[in-house]
């Protein structure tokens, strides 16, 4: 089993014809995925590049359907000196400028604690913590805007009964309290992916720091914060561009905040754009096209940061 | 202090190690014991309060909803009326959407998980040209918006006809990049080069060898894979809101969101029940899955 001939694919010595076999039976495991992954992301990523420089036009007595015509960059500057596109920008990167930090620090906090030599019951907490993921987004954003409701809301009936008056649901409160939402449903989940990478630092590598009188506080800044470097910025990472497409909450809230509007975020004035009643694809590929850039600038320019602070 | 080994606690099986962290957390001054056991209540309480609300809401008749205290149930309990009424509630759609959400997740589940670990295969054990633009698609595609896609795929899927079919919310979700990698990393870490090699010496067929041999050592890998496709499925609101118009075909999300969205009737009540039960299949999956979940998320924060 061990002589050349059979030894581990990739160390294979007959090179052509056994290659070209892999290659085959290689693309062949491949395909399924292949044919979807086309179908399902680069098509519609170049139909929607492509459909971004058409428009409609009414024929000029305005009757019978609209036609659609090539009308070059109409579209994206029209999108880029939208007031309402950059005002929704502005509250997405508003939210998720204190949204994210929130959640991640709060989940290393607790994958921290729960790492930690005072802790007990983990199993019990782990769960807790990571329960909400298993709720839907648009399920968690109904029962939180509920209890954002003065009227059914123990939480709101509780703190004015103590003297705090409160109204999740205003124009100055609601973005907290949507973020309040993305935060309760992934904490956790980003606590379990934490913790996971914790629990594989080797024991010896606090062994030896105890060695050499480490306090437990000095392990956690020293060893456990900086092995964690790697998986918290894939979570920031993931989480901005998560958070771009911020969409769920907002929708969900529109019948209790009746002054959010169809173009509330850029991702529900894609919506309306594609679907409302003054229909206009071009148009919504246009901000999902100008959507997709902001997001890739900001996972590169935190990428950069991260290095350069890394450093 | 220095002679213990602080073995992970979280380990059932090492019962010796656990009695060495007792002696451990002896050593913890009872103030930070204090803190930590607080915080992690309080953190918990955050967590389920949303839960334990939900569950003792759904209890109760409409109007104790607003007039008894949210933190415990009213003295007419009233679950299991709700729930009939959530059931025969318009057009007696409720079970339907349940129904629906089971066989969307659950075909996409089997499907994606299928056709992830085939490529994760592929790409762990077969030397071949493409492979690393393959990969880096496969990361690309772990990195796009993908709610962004969901709008220029109902016009790919209008010209293809698929709209308002249950292809149209079951094949994208059968395509999970992370499924892939996850799939990939199983097969780098438990499937031996050597077996796949003997299996070939003995003449056994490259797809052979994948259903017979491959899948059997990567079943917990397939649970895992299964699970977080499942999820996602069950979890996605605006693919089927995109996609879907006749209510016939709506997962329990989107029927649940069409309930509470409407303006004219206040249908609070049917929709706390309904949210209730269409959680809860989801949350017993996961209490009884825990292990297979969280190998999947340890994977991800490991070789991410």
């Amino acid at each position: 089993m061990v002589d050349v001939a059979t030894a581990p694919v990739r160390l294979a010595t007959k090179p052509s014809r056994r290659h070209r076999a892999q290659a085959r039976t290689a693309w062949l495991f491949l395909a399924p995925f292949a044919v979807l992954f086309i179908t399902v992301f680069i098509i519609p990523i170049f139909s929607s590049i492509y459909n971004s420089f058409y428009g409609m036009k009414q024929s000029g007595l305005g009757l019978g359907a609209p036609e659609r015509v090539f009308i070059g960059l109409q579209n994206y500057t029209e999108t880029l000196t939208s007031e309402a596109f950059w005002s929704g920008m502005g509250r997405v990167l508003g939210y998720a400028a204190f949204q994210i930090p929130i959640m991640i620090l709060g989940a290393l906090g607790l994958a921290l604690l729960l790492d930690s030599l005072a802790a007990k019951y983990i199993s019990f907490f782990r769960l807790s913590y990571f329960l909400p993921y298993a709720i839907p987004g648009v399920i968690a954003a109904v029962v939180w805007t509920y209890l954002y409701q003065p009227n059914l809301s123990p939480i709101v009936k509780g703190l004015s009964a103590i003297g705090i008056n409160v109204d999740f649901l205003s124009t100055n409160t609601i973005l907290l309290s949507m973020a309040n939402i993305t935060t309760w449903t992934f904490m956790g989940y980003n606590m379990l992916i934490f913790l996971s990478a914790l629990q594989a630092i080797p024991g010896d590598l606090y062994e030896a720091a105890r060695l050499d009188g480490a306090s437990e506080w000095r392990i956690v800044r020293a060893i456990k914060v900086p092995m964690l470097q790697g998986a918290a910025m894939l979570a920031v990472l993931l989480s901005i561009i998560g958070t771009i497409q911020l969409f769920n909450e907002p929708t969900v809230m529109k019948r209790s905040a009746t002054f959010i509007d169809s173009a509330y975020t850029p991702m529900m004035m894609a919506y309306d754009q594609a679907f409302g009643p003054s229909a206009n694809p071009g148009k919504a590929a246009a901000i999902s096209v100008v959507m997709a850039v902001i997001a890739g600038l900001l996972a590169w320019f935190y990428t950069r940061v991260n290095k350069k602070v890394a450093q | 202090m220095s002679t213990l080994t602080p073995t992970r606690k979280s380990d059932p099986r090492a019962a010796r190690a656990i009695r060495k962290d007792r002696i451990d957390s002896d050593r913890v001054p009872t103030s930070t014991k204090v803190i930590t056991r607080a915080v992690m209540i309080g953190a918990a309480l955050y967590f389920l309060f949303p839960v334990w609300w939900l569950l003792v809401s759904s209890s109760k008749p409409k109007p104790d909803l607003y007039s008894t205290s949210g933190l415990w149930f009213s003295d007419n309990f009233q679950l299991f009326d709700n729930l009939s009424r959530a059931m025969t509630y318009g057009e007696g759609h409720y079970l339907r959407w349940i129904g629906n959400s089971i066989l969307y997740s659950g075909v996409a589940a089997i499907l994606g998980t299928l056709v992830s670990v085939a490529a994760g295969y592929a790409l762990s054990k077969f030397v071949f040209r493409g492979k690393n633009v393959v990969t880096i698609f496969i990361l690309g595609g772990l990195l796009i918006p993908a709610a962004l896609l969901t709008i220029p795929l109902y016009f790919v899927f209008n010209s293809l006809g698929i709209v308002n079919t249950v292809w149209a919310v079951i094949i994208p979700s059968i395509v999970s990049p992370f499924g892939v990698f996850l799939g990939r990393i199983y097969a780098d870490s438990s499937v031996p080069d050597e077996l796949i090699e003997a299996a070939r010496v003995d003449g056994a067929s490259e797809v052979r060898t994948f259903f017979t041999i491959v899948l059997r050592i990567l079943s917990p890998a397939l649970v895992t894979i299964a699970l977080f496709i499942f999820v996602a499925t069950w979890n996605n609101f605006l693919l089927p809101l995109v996609m879907l118009n006749n209510s016939e075909l709506f997962p329990v999300t989107l029927g649940l969101y069409t309930w509470q969205s409407y303006r004219a009737v206040d249908l609070t009540d049917i929709v706390l029940v309904g949210s209730l039960f269409a959680v809860l299949p989801l949350v017993v999956t996961f209490l009884g899955l825990q292990r297979f979940w969280r190998s999947g998320l340890a994977m991800g924060a490991v070789k991410g």
